[in-house]
């Protein structure tokens, strides 16, 4: 028999990684992911997704691929990218886990908080009950695969070789937090400020 | 100039430096010209709409990106043209093989080869589709500087004519 796990709430997990952060690019998921970010810590460095479910991990595979390139051209080292993902997601992208692991981007940690459901339409279930994400991260050949669970020791993952996959169970539900009252624009034009200035 | 050297370089002068790409038997030599530019960063990608998001990804961190891909995938790519591309103005080039044109052996391609202007046309997508291979080389770098401008992904398509 499994030892009860204690899950924490999605907000808490976000909120004891964001703290952390320091020079970190954060890509975050659609929905409440997004707004639990923004209301405990709003920041340049943060992309907010508003649509396009699915493709956080994608979206951090390109930035972080981009800086990587970057950095080699200014003889610099890469600004790292967290992404906050989903389980629900992940599941509609597992073709992104292959392609972040054959590129193999360094600076890149993927951070599934999976809380077994699809949290922002009704908690409908997802089948990662039955599915074990972190065995397909580790079967796709993440370089480090960390599996948190009472307790989260983000350090290490931001000391790990990426890319970085994080799975993590969080409790399903949404704290109640305002929408996001930022435009799409305003959102990429700081964002992408932020990297212009800070290689 | 032949038909594949002219959507490479057409990409080359546009400033096109990221490329995530499809397999397609028209666009298989491009694909090869790109791989070996060490100045442009080539990925292979699982499904069309992934290469949308890392595009997307590209662009935010100052890439000039590209897709290559044949049409059917752009079906797999439709929510990201609207909900992330056309919701954060993002330019992208779209280059693609038009596939169910005139001359097409294949039945199977025919379907999504009719439907491919009518996609574009809904998601609001300029296009232009170039006969000859002067006229790719110089579109493409016209359908870059119009995405860069606008704000808005861009497409090319070459159907089974071009090649």
């Amino acid at each position: 028999m499994l030892k009860e796990v204690i899950k924490m709430d999605r907000i808490e997990a976000i909120s004891q990684i964001i703290d952390e952060l320091d020079q970190e690019l954060v890509v975050c998921n659609i929905g409440f992911p997004s707004r639990e970010l923004y209301h405990l810590q709003d920041h340049e460095k943060n992309f907010y997704m508003l649509g396009s479910m699915g493709l956080a991990s994608s979206i951090g595979l390109g930035l972080s691929l981009s800086l990587l390139k970057n950095a080699e051209t200014e003889n610099q080292s890469p600004r790292k990218v967290v992404v906050f993902d989903g389980d629900g997601s992940i599941l509609m992208n597992l073709g992104s886990l292959v392609t972040i692991s054959a590129q193999g981007p360094l600076n890149l940690i993927l951070v599934v908080l999976d809380n077994q459901c699809y949290g922002s339409t009704g908690s409908q279930c997802t089948y990662s009950e039955e599915v074990d994400l972190s065995l397909l991260a580790e079967s796709a050949g993440f370089e480090t695969v960390l599996v948190f669970q009472e307790e989260i020791n983000f350090e290490k993952a931001l000391q790990s070789k990426g890319p970085v996959f994080v799975h993590m169970k969080v409790n399903p539900g949404n704290a109640d937090v305002p929408i996001i009252d930022l435009n799409p624009e305003e959102i990429k034009y700081r964002f992408m400020k932020e990297i212009e200035n800070k290689l | 100039m032949n038909s594949n050297q002219a959507v490479y370089q057409g990409m080359v002068d546009a400033g096109i430096d990221f490329v995530v790409s499809l397999p397609c038997v028209n666009l298989g030599e491009v694909m090869k010209m790109v791989e070996c530019n060490p100045q442009i960063v080539h990925i292979p990608v699982t499904r069309e709409e992934e290469g949308l998001g890392i595009c997307a990804g590209a662009f935010l961190a100052g890439k000039n990106p590209a897709i290559l891909m044949q049409n059917s995938g752009l079906g797999n790519c439709v929510n990201a043209l609207a909900s992330l591309f056309e919701l954060y103005h993002l330019p992208l080039l779209l280059v693609m093989s038009h596939r169910g044109t005139l001359g097409e052996k294949i039945n199977g391609q025919i379907p999504m080869g009719r439907a491919t202007p009518k996609i574009l046309d809904a998601l609001n997508i300029p296009y232009s589709r170039p006969k000859y291979p002067e006229e790719a080389l110089e579109t493409i770098v016209e359908s870059w500087e119009h995405s860069m401008t606008g704000g808005f992904p861009v497409g090319v398509l070459l159907d089974n004519q071009y090649w």
